[in-house]
């Protein structure tokens, strides 16, 4: 057990490094030109070149990737034009914001975590618990339904299910104010009215696709022969299905949850779009469009994070439950 | 050993029927026993009236091919089909108590400790994510409300010590996947043996395992067997296995019995052309090694279209010697000579010796 936990911290280690390796190429290989963003009027080559200097974009790259790696774990020194001193971690200075990008961060990080966490609780429950009653209740008119609504929401798009219920709660009924993030330390109930809208959104769409993946997942279980053996045994319907199938039947909803979690908290730009609400997903896309570059690496580096850690969390799941992943 | 008062108490003194040749009670008794799924294809008679009994202590193979009946027959005893989509219809009496018809909850509670199921693949029959130990416990718990965790433990371990298992109290903490076939199907075998079950049924409990293992796993129901006095359903496709163990022999052909007898009177005076079948059809030590075995032509019948008359005539060589009595009527079960020895075909008794004598007597291990 404990080789197995070291192995996979090394691997997402390895992992994490790459990632960074190749956002910082990114850096160099994208067309835009990080000093025009710093000197935008009356720049000629002379002065370019002094920000270029100043900006360390004349050392060698690996010289440069060392620096910015020394920025991430102990803080560096930017130099005057880029907010001085940076403390860890340390993601460069935007010029496009005129901020520390951590900063940044800093600000729309708790923003997309106030998203995603609640929808993810939201639809992992009414998802797994509907394809599960319904697998139990194969051919019922509970089953049928239950089939039916998760095939309309699962092929439904984020930005209508949105705009459909923004238009009811918000315009309509005018029963919850427009989307926006409240903190949740300051006041939680604005924080939840805030965000009920996109956690919702989220949560129909996602539950369909877990409700259906839960009910093949449990159908499948229940043909198993150990299923079979545990009737057998003489356990009641009860234990038999909450205990033997459920174990084996939610190993590969872990598994997709873990991801899908980890790929929603390195963005969800359209729910943010569509609700107006500025978290990581936005903050990407706009520095994409404006060609801010510190940004941009930091915003790679960030949803790899994500991804590494959450299959990290699958990974470490999955050997608790399946004693055979142990043996790896 | 001992089962709490409330399970013993609970079984009512069966009637006293004669039974014809041990002369001991049948604790089980099937009779007319007809199985039917409802399929979107068509009503698929999965067995069409079986009967048969077991006595305690006496062992009762089944034998014949994928499809002939015989594990739908158990999963039938033990009440393991689906009652939505099964009817099931004939008696099945279990130490007395008639099951068809009984509420699931009272069937529920007669499982695993009245009559218990030894399955084929011990490695997809045992929970991958439970250790051993703790799924022999939970068979034990679930009929033993008041064990306490330890009791129930320390019977886990004397069941898997009983079965053959070497360092019981360790092996009881590991994994299914962390035992060899063999040991898996013995902790199976502790399994469905911890609440001292009256029936057990083996549903081709050596398939998945080598040869060698094969008679350790026989050698072992054999002797808890003899020390349970328990009465056991061996299904099986292999007739070596039931030469070895069992007592009696029901062949199922088609959801239907077609030979039903002593283990002496089946495999040494075989009277059915299927039961021919196999044992031409089985290759055996003695003799020419390289002289040819003779396979039953054809396919195992649909049970949704059954062929008419006797199942097995479009596979049938003597088939065409009643004129068309084979195709046009269902034979039934009747005595073929020997008391107790029963078989299902239009052939004349003279017939079948005639032909058994020219035609089967000196291929494979019908020798």
């Amino acid at each position: 057990m404990v080789r197995f936990l070291l192995k996979r911290v090394m691997l997402a280690i390895s992992v994490l490094f790459a990632v960074s390796v190749v956002s910082f190429l990114l850096f160099f290989a994208l067309p835009a030109d990080p000093v025009t963003g710093m000197c935008p009027k009356n720049c000629n080559a002379e002065r370019l070149e002094r920000v270029r200097t100043e900006l360390g974009l004349n050392e060698p790259k690996v010289q440069q990737y060392a620096d910015y790696m020394k920025g991430i774990f102990v803080g560096r020194d930017l130099g005057s034009a880029q907010g001085g001193e940076c403390a860890a971690p340390c993601l460069g200075y935007s010029y496009v914001n005129s901020e520390a990008v951590t900063d940044t961060f800093a600000r729309v990080l708790p923003v997309t975590l106030s998203i995603v966490l609640p929808a993810a609780v939201l639809w992992l429950a009414i998802g797994v618990g509907l394809g599960m009653i319904s697998a139990l209740r194969r051919g019922s008119l509970l089953d049928r339904i239950s089939i039916g609504l998760t095939l309309t929401f699962a092929s439904l798009q984020l930005y209508f299910v949105g705009a459909v219920l923004l238009l009811i709660f918000v315009y309509t009924l005018k029963i919850l104010p427009t989307p926006r993030y409240t903190s949740l330390f300051e006041d939680p109930v604005e924080w939840a009215r805030g965000l009920v809208l996109a956690w919702v959104t989220l949560a129909l769409l996602f539950s369909a696709i877990y409700a259906r993946l839960s009910r093949a997942q449990m159908l499948e279980t229940l043909s198993e022969d150990y299923v079979r053996t545990a009737r057998a045994k003489g356990m009641p319907k009860r234990q038999v299905y909450g205990k033997h199938a459920l174990r084996a039947a939610i190993t590969p909803i872990v598994t997709i949850a873990g991801l899908d979690v980890g790929t929603a908290l390195g963005g969800t730009v359209i729910t943010e779009t569509t609700f107006g609400i500025q978290g990581l997903g936005r903050t990407a896309v706009e520095a994409v469009r404006q060609g801010d570059l510190p940004t941009i690496m930091a915003t790679v580096l960030i949803a790899a994070l994500f991804v590494v850690v959450a299959n990290m969390v699958v990974d470490l799941l999955y050997a608790f439950i399946d004693p055979r992943v142990r043996l790896g | 050993m001992g089962k709490p008062e409330s399970a013993s108490s609970g079984k009512p003194d069966r009637p006293s029927v004669p039974e014809q040749r041990s002369g001991e009670d049948p604790y089980l008794r099937v009779s007319d026993l007809r199985v039917r799924f409802d399929t979107e294809d068509g009503v698929v008679r999965a067995v069409d009236g079986v009967s048969f009994e077991v006595a305690r202590g006496r062992t009762l193979g089944i034998v014949g091919e994928s499809g002939s009946g015989k594990s739908v027959t158990s999963l039938a005893i033990l009440g393991l089909h689906n009652a939505k989509r099964t009817s099931i219809t004939g008696e099945i009496s279990v130490g007395g108590r008639q099951l068809v018809g009984l509420p699931d909850e009272e069937v529920r509670r007669l499982r695993g400790r009245d009559m218990s199921m030894i399955f084929q693949d011990p490695l997809s029959a045992l929970h991958p994510y439970y250790t051993v130990g703790r799924q022999i416990v939970e068979a034990y718990r679930v009929h033993h409300p008041k064990a306490g965790k330890r009791a129930a433990r320390q019977r886990a371990v004397d069941m898997l010590g009983r079965v053959g298992i070497p360092q019981p109290a360790r092996r009881f903490d590991q994994y299914p996947h962390e035992f060899s076939g063999g040991m898996r199907q013995r902790a199976m075998i502790a399994m469905a043996l911890v609440n001292d079950p009256d029936l057990v049924i083996a549903d081709e409990p050596t398939t998945a395992l080598d040869v060698t293992v094969q008679a350790q796993i026989l050698d072992l129901l054999a002797d808890l067997q003899a020390e349970f006095n328990s009465a056991i359903i061996l299904i099986t496709h292999d007739l070596g296995v039931v030469s070895q163990v069992a007592d009696e022999v029901l062949v199922m052909y088609g959801g239907r019995a077609v030979e039903h007898g002593s283990v002496e009177q089946v495999l040494r005076r075989p009277q059915h052309p299927y039961t021919w079948g196999l044992l031409s059809s089985v290759p055996s030590l003695h003799g020419d090694a390289d002289a040819d075995l003779m396979p039953i032509p054809g396919n195992p019948p649909s049970l949704i279209n059954l062929p008419s008359g006797c199942a097995f005539h479009p596979r049938c060589r003597y088939a065409g010697r009643n004129g068309d009595r084979s195709r046009s009527e269902v034979p039934e079960l009747r005595p073929a000579g020997a008391p107790g020895h029963l078989v299902a075909c239009h052939l004349s008794a003279d017939d079948r010796t005639l032909l058994y004598a020219e035609d089967i007597a000196h291929v494979g291990v019908a020798r």
